[in-house]
């Protein structure tokens, strides 16, 4: 067996000598080093680009790739260039129709749309910009960039053991396909040298010198004596070779792998969500992006990131996605019930000392009376303490948002947590009239500097 | 029996390759390649990629090896962007002057591009590699992967050691400098010395242990004594005026330390190896052209590829030839591809039927019968501009109706100087033999002198030919770059010559 391993290997390279190479299977991205380098160069304006396209962009197109246009300034490659604009020129083209040596052919005013500008552009540069497209990971970690997650040294995040296997040294015992070849060669050669153990070679001497010996018809007392001998020695070393064998169970070894815990981070999301008849459909979608941005944030973050979706009218329930976004139900509304379903799921399966809790609420700002105060004094007590982060979204009609431009006035549900927000800073509310404010309200939430300032 | 047993059996009917099909085609092809044409070559090295690893080799001067630069990534996101968009196809092959001869072939090619490209690459690029003189005199078909290799680690090894802004620094000057780092008139060095390799290995060694963070801020304290003086001397060497600036910086810069020295020269060998196949485009591409064309042609009379490859053949070839005239939107200069195959076509009918005109302007080759021999001796000896000079003929002037304009930049009118006729042929055949000439196209810029022992300012001239100024728009730029590079006041002038 090990023979035969080491036999593939030699066939392996002997192959290289052969006409044709497949590449095909060869590790991509060669220039994913040149790419980095010059995502880093041109960085700046990257970024601007990235902001500006991501005001008119819907979520859905959030998941692909984005076609980014930059100034071409920041990566020019200049070079010394003869001036076409100076001095005497002579060219020769294809294709004359009707010329004939000595006409006159007006040049077109300078500057008006001169068909060699292909030329100059040929390096990119001499072109006002470049054009390219991100990946939607480049375009995400660009995009999230500057924002952070709130609160992440507050409770650092809660860690899930999982198991990651990595390298031990070795071991005498494991499965053959973890077999370490030159370890067991080595030992091997060790122990054959220790033990004395005749080589082939030696043998194959010795033999080669019987049969001489036996060759001869009427041999000498002497020849017979040294033809004694020789089968004495042979047999000899043939048993010192079954002795001591060429690989013997004792020079094996393995590659070990020891299992490591390693700490992966998690979170729960829960999305709150009316879905009275108050709640259009433009409501829902307003709402839908804003939860996805976040899914999509919060991936950035931790490694496993569950949703849990609850909508209410004037009682609670736990829904799929499906249900939640597109499924309509009549009723009065009451907000206090989606928060106690959340509180039960939370208890039931994500205890907070394993998971980071966010929680996003979606809602027109309309709850029963008297309801409102109840959402506070729930928050208060009990949602707050174990939440990384609450972000409470009304969304309105444009019109709304021109009477409620001042941030105190509002429908009964704003009013009432706005009393209460100063209190916590891992809180935060805000409105949505337009998709366009999705992304900035987003940012605002999350940016870096803001929550210094908080 | 009664059918001579010339015709063979198609080597191929499938549209789709495989490995088994593609070596007795490259067999066939190389049996016509050699024993009928007559050509001598590297020894092959095929390699199959996808069109993405065709990107990236794009995107890096078509080298397989190359080190990290952001200019690199800059091309690749826009060749793929045009790939993507369908507004470009990609090159079905990209080949590469090397001994063993590499050539990429694209697994999207059908069975019968493989064949062309297999022609195309390996038997019309690989001899012209072999036998050009340009190529044969300033490039090293032997040394140059191994150099690359280095490149790539030394380069990467400075950005582990540096950083990458330093490294970045210096290789964004020196490219910026590239046309101006090439010998133009006498033969540089072996690129695959091995005692000049190990030297620069001893030399970061030698760094490596004599690397002290508080010399930091000293330049130059790392270069050993001999070193210095060996390039000091060098320096004294140099008989100025000089036109390799590259040069000239990296051995003459008062600021660069030793590793930027080595940068610098990476990029000016690099410069240098591509050099000959700026001036032999036309002769190269119409080289392998024509003997991908040959190939084909006689293949098919063999009956060892089908009509329908044959058919597909020449759909191919005919838009890799195709010339659109100059009032056509899709004009863009001279197709190189077009013009070679047309000049080297031409060789050949006036070696086999020649007209009376051809007698004329071709004493020597008309009539002789030996094209083979006529085609070999202006593929060995010749570069774009001597050979359209030497074997442009009136045919193919008249075919292509070719005209020259003149162009003066004070003058409100173009003039057409000459068209193609009895008057004008010649005219025609100086001028774009002139349009081959890089010393007409690539500002003439030379170091007039260095003041090394006192305030240590460079002084550049360009010499102004026909009136050609440089162009502001990346003048400054550039110098920028050579001061970054040089350190101290760099002075350009522009002189008429």
């Amino acid at each position: 067996m090990f023979y035969s391993l080491l036999a593939i290997r030699y066939s392996l390279t002997r192959m290289n000598q052969f006409h044709f190479i497949d590449r095909r299977k060869n590790p991509k991205g060669k220039s994913l080093g040149n790419r980095q380098r010059f995502l880093k160069r041109a960085r700046t304006q990257i970024k601007e680009a990235v902001n500006k396209s991501l005001r008119d962009r819907s979520l859905k197109e959030i998941e692909k790739g984005e076609k980014i246009t930059i100034p071409s300034k920041s990566t020019a490659e200049p070079r010394f260039r003869l001036d076409p604009d100076s001095g005497e020129r002579e060219m020769v083209h294809p294709g004359n129709k009707e010329f004939t040596a000595g006409d006159k052919i007006k040049k077109p005013p300078k500057g008006g749309g001169k068909g060699q500008g292909k030329q100059a552009s040929d390096s990119g540069e001499g072109e006002d910009s470049f054009q390219f497209t991100l990946t939607q990971d480049e375009f995400l970690d660009i995009f999230f960039e500057d924002l952070e997650l709130p609160n992440l040294v507050k409770r650092s995040l809660k860690e899930v053991k999982a198991n990651a296997y990595r390298r031990a040294g070795f071991t005498v015992a494991g499965s053959p396909t973890n077999m370490n070849l030159i370890r067991t060669m080595r030992n091997a050669h060790g122990r054959r040298l220790a033990l004395r153990r005749p080589s082939t070679r030696e043998v194959n001497e010795l033999k080669a010198r019987l049969f001489e010996l036996e060759r001869i018809s009427q041999p000498s007392e002497a020849e017979i004596a040294e033809k004694k001998a020789l089968i004495i020695k042979l047999e000899e070393m043939e048993a010192r070779r079954r002795w001591a064998p060429f690989i013997d169970p004792l020079d094996v070894r393995y590659n070990a792998y020891e299992p490591t815990p390693v700490e992966t981070t998690s979170a729960v999301m829960f999305c709150l969500m009316d879905v009275s008849g108050s709640m259009g459909e433009r409501e829902k979608d307003l709402a839908k992006r804003f939860y996805m941005l976040l899914y999509l944030f919060l991936t950035r973050r931790y490694e496993r990131v569950e949703v849990v979706f609850i909508r209410h009218t004037h009682h609670a329930e736990e829904v799929d996605e499906q249900t939640f976004f597109y499924s309509r139900q009549s009723g009065g509304t009451v907000v206090s019930t989606a928060l106690e379903k959340m509180l039960e799921v939370q208890k039931e399966r994500f205890p907070a000392s394993d998971w980071n809790i966010y929680v996003a609420q979606a809602s027109d700002g309309f709850t029963q009376s008297g309801d409102a105060q109840l959402c506070v004094e729930m928050l208060d007590r009990q949602v707050m303490p174990i939440s990384q982060y609450y972000a409470y979204i009304e969304i309105l009609d444009e019109r709304e948002l021109e009477v409620f431009s001042d941030a105190d006035s509002g429908a009964e549900l704003w009013r009432a947590y706005r009393g209460f927000a100063p209190k916590w800073p891992n809180f935060a509310q805000t409105r949505i009239a337009r998709p366009q404010d999705i992304f900035p309200v987003f940012r605002e939430l999350f940016s870096k500097n803001a929550k210094e300032a908080a | 029996m009664s059918e001579p047993a010339l015709k063979q059996a198609p080597l191929f009917e499938d549209n789709d390759w495989d490995f088994a099909h593609l070596k007795t085609t490259f067999n066939a092809i190389e049996e016509i390649a050699l024993n009928d044409l007559g050509l001598e070559v590297y020894p092959n090295q095929i390699e199959i990629i996808s069109s993405e690893q065709m990107l990236d080799a794009y995107s890096s001067h078509g080298m397989p090896l190359m080190y990290k630069h952001w200019s690199f990534g800059k091309h690749f996101a826009r060749d793929e962007q045009m790939y993507r968009r369908g507004y470009t196809g990609l090159a079905y092959e990209i080949v590469i002057n090397s001994n063993p001869c590499i050539a990429y072939l694209m697994e999207e090619n059908t069975m019968t591009m493989q064949a062309l490209v297999m022609a195309h690459a390996c038997f019309g690029h690989n001899h012209f590699f072999k036998n050009n003189y340009l190529f044969q005199q300033w490039t090293d078909a032997e040394g140059i992967l191994p150099y690359l290799d280095f490149a790539k680690k030394y380069i990467a090894k400075c950005e582990d050691e540096y950083g990458f802004d330093e490294v970045e620094k210096i290789l964004d000057s020196a490219h910026a400098l590239m046309d101006q780092g090439v010998f133009r008139y006498n033969r540089p060095p072996r690129l695959s010395e091995a005692d000049l390799l190990a030297k620069i290995a001893a030399r970061a060694d030698y760094e490596q242990k004599t690397f002290n963070d508080i010399w930091r801020t000293l330049p130059n304290l790392e270069e050993p004594d001999d070193e210095m003086e060996e390039r000091q001397a060098e320096v004294k060497n140099i008989k100025l005026p000089e036109e390799n600036l590259l040069y000239f910086i990296e051995k003459a810069s008062p600021i660069l330390r030793p590793w930027q020295r080595e940068l610098v020269r990476i990029v000016r060998n690099i410069s240098q190896y591509f050099y000959p196949q700026k001036q032999t485009k036309v002769m190269n591409e119409g080289c392998a052209t024509f003997v991908h064309h040959y190939i084909m042609s006689e293949m098919f009379e063999r009956g060892l590829i089908g009509e329908g490859s044959m058919m597909e053949f020449l759909h191919s070839h005919s838009s890799v030839v195709f010339q659109p005239d100059f009032d056509d939107p899709r004009y863009s200069g001279i197709n190189p591809y077009a013009l070679g195959f047309a000049m080297m076509q031409d060789i050949k009918r006036i070696c086999e039927k020649p007209s009376d005109e051809d007698r004329e302007w071709f004493p020597a080759l008309a009539g002789s019968g030996d094209w083979r021999g006529a085609l070999k001796d202006a593929w060995a000896n010749y570069r774009d501009e001597s050979f359209i000079l030497q074997y442009l003929s009136p045919t193919v002037m008249r075919n292509m109706r070719m005209f020259a304009l003149e162009d003066e930049s004070e003058n409100p009118h173009i003039e057409i100087s000459a068209i193609h006729d009895e008057r004008g042929f010649r005219r025609v055949r100086e001028k774009l033999a002139g349009m081959y000439d890089l010393g007409m196209h690539e500002p003439n810029i030379q170091v007039v002198a260095a003041d090394l022992d006192g305030d240590r300012m460079l002084t550049l001239r360009h010499a102004v030919h026909r009136g050609r100024k440089l162009d502001p728009k990346t003048l400054e730029d550039v110098v920028w770059h050579i001061h970054n590079l040089w350190g101290h006041k760099v002075k350009l002038d522009e002189e008429p010559a």
